[in-house]
């Protein structure tokens, strides 16, 4: 595992004097992929509110590279359930959108977007509109476009959950590229224990709200990775156990 | 497939019909009901005197359209902008509503004189409201998702204005547009009855005072003909524009007419 990349630590947040994140500290390690796992409502999509500075932070610290930060708007790539692309572009236009904010020309742009349409299996499709692609397609796109953040973090949040199953086994395949292939450290949340499981290299088990980290598991099968490990298998049902215990009063 | 057209032409020519030949059997002077062919002849035998009036109240409403834009697009984006002043101008943009905008046509007459300018600020008047609480909509309705997107990019207001709200608000900003051309056309005309000296409004009322009924009805005609090509041309650029929505939102005549 690399370096220590990006340390997250006693991160707190209330919402109407309700506790939503409680105390919780992670570390991301360089060109690592962890992830988070939890039942839905846990205030997954709240800590990464928090990370990103959309929400502001109560408590807690941010340090990358050891220097102190106030959130990751500058360093992460963020990636949601929805793909968010814009109705009115075309494919290759909503993924250029980040290069193009930054102000960097179409020129530019135009042969690493190509790359990822290459990589990510869109060519063909650069001018069509999101509304005539499928919604797997969609988030292939999102993921060009994420990926033309050009940060090393990128968090991703429940990037599959809105794509049918068969879908969503093909863009786990492109999810682990963001690891091999373009060299991002990555951190996910998600509910599918198998996706967590085939992508995993830290596996960090969350309670219901308030939220807290009740187990930390490194992974270091090779990947890619087949479900039918039984040790893989072993480790599913240890964390459905967990997920599935009685929140402690 | 029946075009869509076919049966709002029938009901068209049944109505025409019916009235043509209730005119011939009742025996009703000319004056009181002119017949539908009687209107037609007059029309199209008149159109080298009827055509400069209708030009001069088509520039009114499109100068006032085009005033009304030039105010209202800058001072939606100014209030989405800065929240503070949207709640300082709301009142007045409110207020402005509750006034009866057409009783201010004779003042705008006593003040801009006979010419165009009176009609196109007339024009202008009343539909600078659609307009600017349409767009000011548009642009709130944009979903938040979208906009801390654009904020992880680190897109500043301009950029997110040009790519994101502008866009997003497109649709509404059409559907303000589309009652305002409607709504632009009365205010010209009104312009004209009060005090004018060429344009459709003008004819009207002068052939109104000689009886010349039929001319009345030529000039309704050529009015009518105006605002459904201005409301074809809004629809044309609404299907440039917004081709990427579903082409299933065809134009309808919804919309909240001041």
């Amino acid at each position: 595992m690399g370096c220590r990349l990006l340390i997250i630590e006693n991160v707190t947040k209330h919402f109407n004097g309700l506790r939503v994140v409680s105390d919780v500290s992670l570390t991301l390690h360089e060109n690592g992929f962890t992830v988070l796992i939890g039942p839905s409502g846990c205030g997954k999509s709240t800590l990464f509110d928090l990370l990103m500075g959309v929400v502001p932070m109560e408590t807690g610290r941010i340090r990358w590279h050891h220097a102190a930060v106030p959130d990751l708007n500058r360093l992460a790539a963020y990636m949601q359930q929805s793909d968010l692309l814009l109705p009115w572009l075309g494919l290759v236009d909503n993924a250029r959108l980040p290069a193009d904010i930054a102000g960097e020309p179409i020129k530019a742009s135009s042969p690493r977007i190509q790359g990822l349409f290459d990589r990510l299996g869109l060519v063909g499709f650069e001018n069509h509109l999101p509304s005539m692609v499928s919604g797997g397609m969609r988030q292939r796109c999102a993921l060009a476009r994420t990926l033309m953040f050009g940060r090393d973090i990128v968090l991703l949040d429940e990037p599959l959950s809105a794509l049918d199953a068969i879908t969503r086994r093909s863009l786990q395949e492109m999810l682990g590229l963001l690891q091999t292939d373009f060299n991002k450290t990555i951190l996910m949340v998600t509910h599918d224990i198998e996706e967590a499981l085939l992508l995993a290299d830290e596996l960090l088990v969350l309670t219901p709200p308030p939220m807290q980290i009740q187990a930390r598991m490194v992974l270091e099968h090779p990947k890619p990775r087949r479900m039918e490990d039984p040790d893989l298998l072993a480790i599913k049902n240890r964390v459905l156990a967990m997920l599935q215990e009685k929140r402690p009063s | 497939m029946k075009p869509s057209w076919l049966l709002p032409v029938c009901i068209l020519m049944a109505l025409v019909g019916l009235w043509e030949i209730g005119s011939r059997i009742s025996g009703l002077p000319g004056f009181i009901l002119p017949a539908p062919s009687r209107i037609l002849q007059v029309s199209v035998v008149h159109a080298p005197q009827i055509l400069p009036h209708a030009g001069v109240t088509l520039v009114e409403i499109i100068a006032g359209i085009a005033l009304a834009l030039a105010v209202s697009v800058p001072l939606a984006v100014v209030m989405f902008a800065r929240p503070s002043l949207e709640k300082a101008l709301a009142p007045f943009l409110v207020a402005s509503q509750a006034i009866p905008v057409f009783a201010l046509a004779p003042l705008l007459v006593v003040w801009l004189g006979y010419g165009i300018a009176s009609k196109v600020l007339m024009a202008a008047v009343i539909i600078f409201f659609p307009i600017t609480v349409n767009l000011l909509e548009g642009f709130k309705s944009c979903d938040n998702a979208y906009r801390v997107l654009f904020r992880l990019m680190g897109a500043n207001f301009r950029q997110t204005l040009r790519r994101l709200y502008w866009p997003w608000a497109l649709p509404y900003f059409f559907s303000g547009l589309r009652v305002g051309v409607s709504v632009a056309t009365i205010g010209a005309i009104i312009g004209e009855w009060v005090g004018a000296q060429q344009g459709l409004g003008y004819l009207m009322i002068q052939s109104n005072a000689r009886l010349k009924t039929d001319w009345v009805f030529a000039a309704i005609l050529w009015l009518s003909l105006m605002g459904l090509a201005l409301w074809h041309v809004v629809g044309w650029l609404e299907h440039r524009y917004l081709a990427w929505k579903a082409p299933s939102d065809q134009p309808s005549l919804g919309g909240t007419i001041s």
